[in-house]
């Protein structure tokens, strides 16, 4: 039996599409999850990063932050932080949030710091205030690239979300986990084919905001 | 009246960007702060709209500091115009234009009219006004970049080396434009340009500044040509100052001979009594020049078109000036030049003689008057 049989098992067992192991809870757990992490790294990332980039200063700080928390590996974070709080959602989203938190970060900071000064030199010259110079002048150009750390990062929470499963949680890691435990390659095959699938729809997700919010523009120019 | 007393601006490093500079701006004109890079031309200008804070002295807004008001009101007060139009490329034309009255609290609709409005004042199609900054050229965004500036109707207008990134043609289109609007609205300019030509052009007065920020001249125009302060604005001016200096002098005054015009299909006779000049200038039937010949190679009703010599560039003796007079005489292989009315019809010619004349006396009337000035 190769790969797409086994998919193909998975998918078309009837069993697999409901109850509390049924592919809809856990897809909605994992989407869950990844939300939340994602949510959580955004509220740190951006804000840190539009203002470091609006000022311009504390890029070196950043790259720091920034290579630290890509050194650390998320599993062994996510082990850490069991022993050290037990079972539960926080420990998973900690290794999360720490994975999230740099690409938003810095890309957000480099977008800002980008963004052509001469319109920013001619705003704040009409009398622009600097949040509006901020809100207003840099975050519409520098959006493309804001969303692209964000895209980054999503994608990384998608695929590392499946760990969760590791400390006694749901979400599509199940399949996998409990797949090799129990030798069952239809499950492994099936749970790894789903993450893959989210994180197509995670991106084709961003392209859909990108194409709402971004200013034809800025678009067609950047 | 905008008045710089006494400015001084000190970077931290020590280094002076303008050293105790004292202007005074006149309402409704054209003030150019020109100069050689690192005069702190364009540290001046900033520092009227408080961009940078001056170090020492103060800068008075009709009598008042500019420092008594907020900051982003004086800025709103004050059309502002950078080198690269700085428009925001996330927004459409019409949105740029209406950023200033959308910050003074106007409504949507109220400020997209009056954006419409500048549009046609500085000669922009409306079809653009739904266009993004991307699609325009780069004149077409310094035309934006000079609405958005007057979208509020600000009595004062900084513009910041706003034509030096243009190709020439599209800068003197530009120039040309902005002498145009500004006969119509009357604003209190100051123009910042590293470009000499620019400020003779467009200044009303000139302020020549030298490296380390100090000035060296505060004058009109045809001043600063006729007797510069010192050898800095002398090098300054470059070398053909005398000749640029014509361009104040209008050429009305010019002594036209019209004895020497002879229209195509005249007869011998005709030719003959008007032989007296060493060349005569060949009219079409509509009257306006074809050529000049020599009065022996006329032959009467049948003139070879292909024989006669170029004409160099015409003038209008009502508009142009001396300087448009001599290059149009220099230009002809016969040394006179030719004068038409509007309709391009020859009214007359004159010799490089009598414009060198004209040239002199135009030179002892000023002296007169600066003497008489002195005398006073």
């Amino acid at each position: 039996m190769n790969v797409l049989d086994f998919a193909r098992a998975f998918f078309t067992d009837s069993a697999h599409w409901h109850g509390y192991d049924g592919i809809p809870t856990r897809f909605a757990e994992h989407v869950g999850y990844s939300l939340e992490a994602l949510v959580i790294a955004a509220v740190i990332g951006l804000p840190v990063g539009l203002v470091t980039g609006h000022y311009g200063r504390g890029g070196n700080t950043l790259a720091l932050i920034a290579t630290a928390g890509r050194a650390l590996p998320s599993f062994g974070l996510l082990v850490l932080m069991v022993i050290w709080l037990g079972l539960g959602t926080l420990p998973v989203m900690i290794p999360l949030v720490v994975l999230a938190v740099p690409p938003i970060l810095v890309t957000t900071y480099e977008a800002v710091r980008s963004v052509d000064p001469s319109p920013v030199d001619a705003a704040r010259g009409m009398g622009m205030p600097e949040a509006r110079v901020l809100f207003q002048v840099e975050l519409p150009v520098a959006l493309p690239l804001i969303y692209s750390g964000l895209r980054t990062a999503a994608i990384q929470i998608v695929s590392t979300a499946t760990i969760a499963a590791y400390v006694g949680l749901g979400g599509i890691g199940r399949y996998i986990i409990d797949g090799l435990y129990q030798k069952d390659y239809e499950k492994v095959v099936g749970g790894a084919t789903l993450v893959a699938g989210l994180a197509l729809v995670t991106l084709a997700v961003f392209w859909a905001v990108s194409r709402l919010t971004v200013s034809p523009g800025v678009r067609r120019s950047g | 009246m905008i008045r710089i007393e006494s400015v001084t601006k000190r970077y931290p490093d020590g280094t002076v960007a303008v050293d105790r500079l004292s202007l005074e701006i006149p309402d409704r004109a054209i003030t150019v702060l020109v100069g050689p890079s690192g005069c702190g031309k364009t540290t001046t200008l900033r520092m009227i709209n408080r961009m940078v804070e001056p170090s020492e002295g103060s800068i008075l807004l009709d009598g008042q500091d500019i420092r008594q008001q907020p900051v982003n009101t004086l800025r709103r007060s004050m059309g502002y115009v950078i080198q690269n139009a700085g428009l925001f490329q996330h927004r459409t034309i019409l949105d740029n234009i209406a950023t200033v009255p959308r910050l003074l609290g106007w409504n949507k609709q109220k400020a997209r009219a009056r954006a419409a409005e500048l549009m046609e004042r500085v000669g922009l199609d409306s079809a653009l006004a739904k266009r993004y900054p991307y699609q325009l050229s780069g004149g077409q965004q310094q035309r934006v970049g000079v609405a958005r500036a007057l979208a509020a109707d600000p009595p004062v207008l900084l513009m910041d080396e706003p034509f030096s990134a243009v190709d020439p043609v599209v800068r003197k289109g530009l120039q040309d434009e902005l002498l145009r609007i500004q006969e119509e609205l009357g604003k209190t300019i100051v123009f910042v340009t590293h470009d000499i030509d620019e400020a003779i052009k467009l200044g009303t007065k000139v302020a020549v500044l030298r490296t380390g920020g100090r000035l060296a001249q505060f004058a009109p125009p045809a001043e600063l040509l006729s007797a510069p302060a010192d050898s800095f604005v002398e090098d300054f001016l470059g070398a053909d100052r005398g000749i640029r200096r014509l361009s104040f002098f209008p050429a009305d005054g010019l002594a036209l001979e019209t004895a020497p015009v002879v229209p195509v299909d005249a007869d011998a006779g005709e030719i003959a009594s008007r032989a007296t000049a060493p060349y005569l200038l060949v009219t079409g039937s509509d009257g306006r020049p074809l050529g000049w010949s020599e009065p022996d190679k006329l032959t009467a009703g049948a003139v070879d078109r292909e024989q006669l010599l170029d004409y160099g560039r015409p003038f209008l003796p009502a508009t142009d000036s001396l300087r448009t007079a001599l290059d149009g005489a220099v230009l002809s292989p016969t040394g006179w030049a030719v004068a038409v009315d509007g309709e391009g019809r020859a009214v007359g010619v004159v010799s490089q003689q009598v414009i060198g004349e004209a040239i002199r006396d135009a030179h002892s009337r000023v002296a007169e008057r600066a003497d008489a000035k002195a005398g006073r």
